[in-house]
């Protein structure tokens, strides 16, 4: 037996590998089969699940609805689809405007001497490290009407005279926004550095050698070749962002809700886990058809690992 | 064509600040002055200044003192971008995400060439390197020759005044790399085009170069044609660095014209009749220089005053040559003899131990400063 | 010009970017210096000599601590403490599993060929394209269901009853964490020249032995920075740890939701700032040992 062990490469590797298969089996790949189940089912009226087989979590978070206001059987209501609408808009908003904030960041850092760089990827990790839940809590702490940011705003407004009304910018979705960007900004820059990084000085100096300024150098040669930083930065903020649902309860209070708030609230207090499994299982999907299409158009970083 | 010379470098001075903090000079007043058509090589071990130079000729870096001259005019701060050279890197730099034809194109493109006339160059500069039909590949799926040819073709289309060539061939193996300095060379000549060619293997800038710049720590020790740095080394670094020499310290005894005598003490001899060059004076200590290969050696002694017995130590058969290894005195000396008649026969050759007697032509020595 | 010199833009892009990760820091830590406990205005520092300074609610009551009180405040709470204590637990026993387990994983993916092959690399980047409120959700189903099924066919009562702790968190934990071990180790397996081995086993070692001598000391520095990421990716964790916690399993991120739902005090800041104190700790004390190890191999 031992003796078979130690020829057969193939056995080793099972052996080897099993440990974590059965575990992410165990613990990923069941519970999502299952999640698909559970949304097929029906809520009991004790808040569990009967098993059975029903479309109606789908149509009811697509927009049927049989709660009409003027007696119809049935009528269409857009909450759910406006949730999933918002939460996708909003993952776009927040991707777009982090890779903004990160590429320059990113370059800054890659461009500088390798002896600083090290400084200065220490001072985007501080805020990474420090917990997710914490930096929520610090962008209400801003942006609370008596927060910091309202009393420099009336400082400055009361230098120049100009009357001030402390503004309401908690609980809108603003305040989301500013607070997925805060959020996720650090798993941008990471993999941007990363791949600005490999790029070698030659390959500049090949592009001015060649008649290139510092602009068409930047367009045609930079942004090309950091390209797979910025789709695993894109993958690691887009796939979070879609999911979270912190940010938006503290930040967004009961104004902004998310496809992880409805599913949240259908687990904890609504206690209907049929609807909530159909909400997620449409939110994964909605993220794997993005994820699918963008990697497919730009293709799959090997930087994800790197952060 | 407004100026006599393609490119000219003068007192230029690069320092740079190490990483210890302390002030280093790469190139430290070099004077140079390169001729429109000339194929010119910088050689020199690595450190020497010669990259350094070069860089300052593409506009990667700017001298710290002294000025650099592009067709006659100063080039100041001029970015790479604005001047008419191109380089072929060491790393040949090629753009990993754009194909063959993309990477000629793109220095077209920053002209804005025209989509025709892009197509008609970048065909005519792959046919020219002979990678006609390759140009829809990506660098990365070409061999290293073929990289080697898509740099220099990414260059050539640009048709610069003067091409600039970092150590290109030293990725190669070295029957490619004696391929490529013919090619290169035939190519120089047919474009006309200005190289300045960057390597620290001497074989190659004796090969391919009009004329050469010997440089070390930063200056340059000499520059000539191939065979003046070879034949009329100026000091004895010179000497050293391109082929080998044999050094015998001596000092001058007498001078009548253009010919000195010297006497070289572990020869307890005089060497008479050797032709000397400006700025020697009678007392001096100097080196008398002979190239292993311009030595004779007799096994007889004959009527001859620079004649000197010596014992074989060593002998290395490397099949073109015979290297000899010699002690004359306690003078130890090596000598090349050339292979010219096919043998076998062990008792030919020399066996260590063996007396012989040195012939030293005064024509073939060269006497050189002490440094 | 030089042409890859960072333009001015960059510069001040880069100044603002770093002025937007650090202001709420800042905000924070001087927050918990406040002498309100409200925490909804700033009342000014706490005075470093003074006794009577500490609004607490209409209460004005002395600070022993001087500016430190809302830290004394902490230090007395019970409830962090437990939490804290639950979640390096968590953290400490998940990265020692996932991490053996997942370098097992990445030396099977990048050595052997074997029949589920495709199957472990696929599932390893289940966790990295999914939401993790899918997977927190999907856990939590499956742990109710089961536990439910067991406790009703086993008529188990009292304390005997499964139910959500210590051990679905840890376990849920290791799920996550696993992959990104698994994934670190193996690129770095990948940059690693079989030779070695080779070499090992040409004199004389036999498989083992080589594991032992020459592949894992290689490898060492990936698995160790493996490790370091599922630790302090378990150490921040909310969402899967928000849905598998039970009674006497929450963790510091839970205890802090749990506060900012209801009331807040500055207690929550002088939390805030020991563990920003921790992590900038940790993290100087990592990049030193590394530049360290740069050093000697240089």
């Amino acid at each position: 037996m031992l003796q078979r062990l130690r020829e057969s490469k193939s056995a080793q590797g099972t052996i080897l590998a099993l440990p974590t298969t059965i575990w992410l089996f165990v613990l990923l790949i069941i519970p999502l089969i299952l999640t698909m189940v559970v949304s097929f089912g029906r809520r009991s009226p004790d808040g569990g699940v009967i098993y059975t087989f029903t479309l109606d979590n789908y149509t009811r978070l697509f927009g049927y609805s049989t709660d009409c206001p003027d007696g119809q059987a049935s009528c269409f209501d857009p909450l759910y689809v406006n949730i999933l609408g918002r939460s996708l808009s909003l993952a776009f908003n927040t991707t777009l405007l982090v890779i903004t904030l990160a590429y320059p960041l990113a370059y800054f850092i890659a461009r500088a001497h390798p002896k600083q760089r090290n400084f200065y990827l220490f001072m985007v990790l501080i805020p990474l490290w420090t917990n997710f839940v914490i930096r929520v809590y610090a962008w209400m702490m801003l942006l609370r009407k008596e927060g910091a940011i309202n009393i420099i705003l009336g400082w400055l407004m009361n230098l120049l005279h100009i009357p001030f009304a402390p503004l309401e910018m908690l609980y809108t979705p603003g305040a989301v926004l500013v607070g997925m960007v805060y959020e996720f900004l650090p798993f941008m820059i990471l993999p941007i550095y990363t791949s600005l990084e490999k790029i070698e000085t030659p390959l500049y100096e090949a592009a001015a050698d060649l008649g290139a300024n510092a602009i068409k150098t930047f367009l045609r040669v930079t942004l090309p070749l950091s390209m797979p930083g910025v789709v695993a930065g894109t993958i690691l903020v887009f796939i979070p962002v879609m999911g979270t649902f912190i940010v938006s309860d503290i930040l967004g209070g009961r104004q902004v809700i998310l496809v992880g708030n409805l599913i949240q609230r259908q687990f904890l207090d609504a206690r209907d886990p049929t609807f909530g499994s159909a909400a997620s299982l449409i939110l994964m999907v909605m993220t794997l058809i993005v994820t699918y299409f963008y990697t497919r158009k730009f293709g799959f970083g090997e930087e994800i690992v790197v952060a | 064509m407004t100026s006599e010379f393609a490119v000219e470098m003068r007192d230029v001075v690069k320092r740079f600040i190490t990483p210890e903090g302390n002030e280093m000079a790469a190139v430290d007043h070099v004077t140079m002055q390169i001729k429109n058509g000339e194929f010119f090589s910088m050689l020199g071990s690595s450190g020497c200044g010669k990259t350094t130079s070069l860089r300052m000729v593409a506009g990667f870096e700017w001298p710290t003192e002294g000025e650099v001259y592009i067709e006659g005019k100063a080039m100041g701060h001029t970015p790479p971008f604005q001047r008419k050279v191109n380089t072929v890197f060491q790393s040949y730099a090629l753009f990993q995400h754009m194909t063959v034809y993309q990477n000629l194109a793109f220095g077209l493109e920053m002209e804005g060439a025209k989509d025709d006339e892009i197509k008609k160059r970048v065909g005519r500069a792959l046919e020219m390197v002979q990678l006609t039909g390759m140009d829809r590949r990506r660098p990365r799926q070409l061999s290293g020759g073929q990289q080697q040819r898509v740099a220099l073709a990414r260059a050539l289309v640009k048709t610069p005044d003067v091409l600039l060539l970092d150590e290109p061939l030293g990725a190669l193996d070295l029957k490619l790399r004696k391929e490529m300095q013919l090619e290169l060379k035939a190519l120089q000549q047919q474009l006309g085009i200005t190289f300045i060619y960057v390597t620290h293997d001497q074989e190659e800038a004796l090969t391919m170069s009009d004329r050469i710049a010997v440089m070390s720590k930063g200056k340059v020790q000499q520059m000539g044609t191939p065979v003046e740095v070879y034949e009329r080394p100026s000091n004895k670094f010179v000497a050293d660095f391109i082929g080998e020499s044999n050094f015998l310290a001596g000092k001058i005894k007498s001078i009548s014209g253009n010919e000195a005598s010297v006497f070289i003490p572990s020869l307890n001899a005089e060497l008479a009749g050797m032709p000397i060059s400006d700025g020697l004076v009678k007392g001096e200590e100097v080196n008398v220089c002979i190239r292993p290969e311009k030595i004779r050696i007799a096994e007889k002694e004959a009527v001859n005053q620079n004649m000197f017995r010596a014992t074989v130590t060593n002998t290395v058969y490397i099949g073109v040559d015979t290297k000899v290894f010699v002690d004359a005195h306690g003078a130890k000396l090596k000598i090349w003899e050339q292979n010219r008649i096919s043998r076998l026969d062990p008792k030919s050759f020399y066996t260590v131990g063996q007396e012989v007697w040195l012939m030293l032509m005064p024509e073939n020595t060269l006497i050189l400063k002490k440094d | 010009m030089n042409p890859y010199r960072r333009s001015p833009f960059v510069i001040v892009a880069t100044v603002l970017v770093y002025i937007f990760l650090y202001a709420p820091i800042v905000g924070l830590v001087l927050y918990s210096f406040n002498a309100s406990r409200a925490n909804v205005t700033f009342e000014g520092f706490i005075p470093a000599y003074s006794d009577r300074v500490v609004m607490d609610g209409s209460l004005v009551k002395t600070s022993p601590c001087g500016p430190f009180h809302w830290y004394c405040e902490l230090a007395k709470n019970g409830d962090v403490a437990e939490a804290a204590g639950n979640t390096l637990t968590i953290a400490f026993s998940a990265t020692i599993i996932s991490t053996i387990i997942g370098t097992m994983a990445a030396l099977a993916l990048q050595r052997y060929n074997f029949k589920m092959k495709p199957f472990s690399q696929l599932s390893l980047y289940v966790p990295i394209v999914i939401p993790e409120i899918v997977m927190g959700i999907g856990i939590l189903t499956l742990f109710s269901q089961v536990f439910g099924w067991v406790n009703d066919t086993f008529n188990l009562a009292g304390d005997a009853r499964l139910s959500l702790g210590m051990m679905t968190v840890t376990a849920s934990h290791i799920a996550f964490m696993v992959p990104f071990v698994a994934l670190v180790v193996q690129a770095r397996l990948s940059g690693f020249d079989k030779s070695y081995e080779e070499a090992a086993m040409d004199l004389g070692a036999n498989e083992w032995t080589t594991f032992r001598r020459v592949t894992f000391p290689m490898i060492l520095p990936g698995v160790m920075s493996g490790a370091l990421l599922a630790f302090t990716l378990s150490l921040d964790d909310f969402v899967i740890t928000f849905f598998t916690n039970g009674p006497g399993s929450t963790t510091l991120p839970i205890y802090v939701y749990g506060l900012l739902r209801r009331i807040i005090t500055p207690q929550v800041n002088a939390l805030s700032t020991v563990w920003i104190l921790v992590v900038f700790l940790a993290v100087l004390i990592l990049q030193i040992l590394q530049n360290r190890e740069q050093k000697q191999h240089t």
